[in-house]
């Protein structure tokens, strides 16, 4: 436990030392900034509700921009984590040291966590702006952001299992978000094509991560997204643990 | 408090390590001699814990780095090649993150620090980001990274690699001072570093060990069977004759406009060689002691297993 503390406070006090994460958090304030303002205004004030953060499907018919911009933000912050001590030979001195592979991993995704959740709490005021100035329902204000750090902990752990199977933070960063998007891109197939099994549709919607997004916008707090997201966590972190041991016997 | 058992890793399809074994008693300090892609990387990372073998075993005071990993690890300082560093880190925050991940409670990393800092003189330094330091107080901070946590095995890659000849004197001596307390274990392609600072050696060549002993039980050629380089100016025949017929000299080469003489290392023909050619009325121009390379000494190490083999 002390060393997954370690780790994630190394890396988080990392994160905080390099100018990406604040200009992440300034792109990612920018942008959701322009969709909740955007979202608000399309719907005449009438609607005081934080879609246009985690779903701006009204504006662009994309279907959670905001979700694919953290799915892009976290390969960025993922990427160096493991890629980087490989390529600097850290790696060496990190698993040579008393340390479980799944504590290297924890650490590293709490930390990556901690500057993800940051990142998210600073897009609390528009929340606060809605309180002030109107009457929001709170309940999928709530559910959006369970949502957002669900989806965000998904995200970075792919983007760890990525930065775990090679030396080459491009490629890394590449590979996370090549599987995030294949992932999210499964859900938008069965709305393509008007044939398709109905089986098959229920099948790809559910294994999709972009299926499992709408719930909590509307403020629906569905267990099997709950679920979904939690165990696409797991099994990513469970495969860069696995992707570490694999390295000892190449 | 090292013992390697039949080891042997395969890196696909190529043999990195070829069934060694060996002991290193505790209070040794060995080294680990061969030239570049010998396999002493390999050997290492395996006893580190960092690489599994593919056949054998490594134990580190009787753990088995295979299955018992963990523990064994505890055991263990390593210093790696390539000077590893979190470049964006303070020497205080690299060493106190790494004493803490071996275990040390925040009080004793904090008097670790100190001792250990001044130790590898890095007092001026403490303060300052790693990616700014020179290469040769990285290298310092590499070993320090490496005892901070007091360990009782050390092993260290290649320390003296790549820094100048001041520092590569102050590291060996470093590490002579560690061997008071710690087993030992380095790599090395320099031949007279472990006659400086290692009590036995072990020769690995190509994945295998050629030869294994005490320094000074080591044989002639290892000791550093010389070469000496003589520029000559008169008959080439004649000259190439005289200095093929002095005690001492084995063979008699010629490089341009100079003789190689090859020399057995118990006797210094050097005084011989200048008379001969004065005597003779040659005009001498230059006289040189060439140290033999690694790569001709395993030459002549591994001539024989090779041969034996083909």
């Amino acid at each position: 436990m002390n060393n997954i503390v370690l780790i994630a406070g190394k890396e988080f006090r990392s994160y905080l030392k390099s100018p990406m994460a604040y200009i992440i958090a300034f792109i990612f304030l920018l942008f959701t900034g322009v969709f909740f303002v955007s979202y608000l205004s399309t719907n005449s004030y009438n609607d005081t509700s934080i879609r246009g953060l985690v779903d701006p499907l009204s504006l662009f018919g994309l279907g959670g921009l905001g979700n694919i911009f953290l799915l892009l933000f976290a390969s960025i912050i993922t990427m160096r984590l493991i890629s980087e001590e490989k390529k600097l030979g850290t790696w060496e001195l990190l698993l040579t040291s008393p340390v479980k592979d799944s504590d290297v991993i924890l650490g590293k995704f709490i930390g990556s966590f901690g500057l993800l959740a940051s990142i998210l709490l600073l897009t609390v005021y528009y929340p606060i702006l809605l309180f002030i100035l109107g009457d929001p329902d709170i309940g999928p204000i709530v559910s959006g952001y369970i949502g957002l750090f669900l989806f965000g902990s998904a995200a970075l752990a792919i983007g760890i299992f990525a930065s775990s199977v090679t030396a080459n933070q491009i490629v890394a960063a590449v590979v996370s978000f090549g599987i995030m998007g294949g992932l999210w891109v499964l859900g938008v197939i069965p709305q393509q094509i008007a044939n398709m099994p109905t089986g098959l549709k229920t099948v790809l919607s559910y294994v999709s991560l972009s299926g499992h997004s709408i719930g909590f916008v509307v403020g629906i707090l569905d267990t099997r997204d709950i679920i979904y997201l939690v165990s696409v966590t797991v099994l990513f972190l469970f495969m860069a643990t696995r992707s570490l041991e694999s390295g000892r016997w190449n | 408090m090292i013992r390697v058992d039949h080891l042997t890793k395969y890196y696909g399809e190529r043999l990195a390590v070829d069934n060694i074994s060996f002991n290193v008693e505790k209070g040794e300090i060995v080294g680990l001699l061969g030239p570049n892609a010998a396999g002493k990387t390999t050997t290492m990372r395996m006893l580190t814990g960092f690489l599994m073998p593919t056949k054998g075993n490594a134990y580190i005071d009787e753990c088995n780095m295979m299955t018992n990993s963990l523990e064994g690890r505890r055991l263990i300082g390593y210093m790696p090649e390539s000077t590893p560093l979190y470049m964006d880190m303070t020497v205080r925050d690299y060493l106190s993150f790494f004493a803490k991940l071996r275990g040390l409670n925040e009080k004793y990393t904090k008097s670790r620090i100190d001792e250990v800092v001044e130790l590898c003189n890095l007092e001026e330094y403490i303060d300052v980001i790693l990616g700014k330091l020179s290469r040769g107080f990285k290298q310092r901070v590499n070993v320090a990274q490496s005892i901070i946590h007091n360990p009782k095995v050390l092993i260290l890659d290649e320390p003296t690699v790549g820094i100048d000849p001041i520092q590569v004197a102050q590291t060996r001596n470093l590490i002579k001072a560690l061997g008071k307390e710690h087993t030992v274990l380095i790599s090395t392609h320099i031949l007279p570093e472990v006659s400086v600072i290692c009590s036995r050696v072990i020769i690995i060549h190509r994945g295998k060990i050629v030869a294994e002993d005490k320094i000074e039980n080591l044989s002639a050629v290892l000791k550093g069977g010389r070469r000496i380089k003589v520029e000559v100016k008169g008959p080439v025949d004649k000259v190439t004759d005289r200095l093929r017929g002095l005690p001492g000299v084995k063979r008699v080469m010629r490089e341009g406009d100079f003789y190689i003489l090859e020399t057995a290392a118990d006797i210094d023909p050097r005084a011989r060689i200048t008379e001969t050619i004065v005597r003779n009325g040659w005009a001498l121009l230059s006289i040189d002691t060439i140290e033999m390379s690694l790569e001709e000494i395993f030459l002549q190490l591994t001539t024989n297993e090779d041969s034996n083999n083909e």
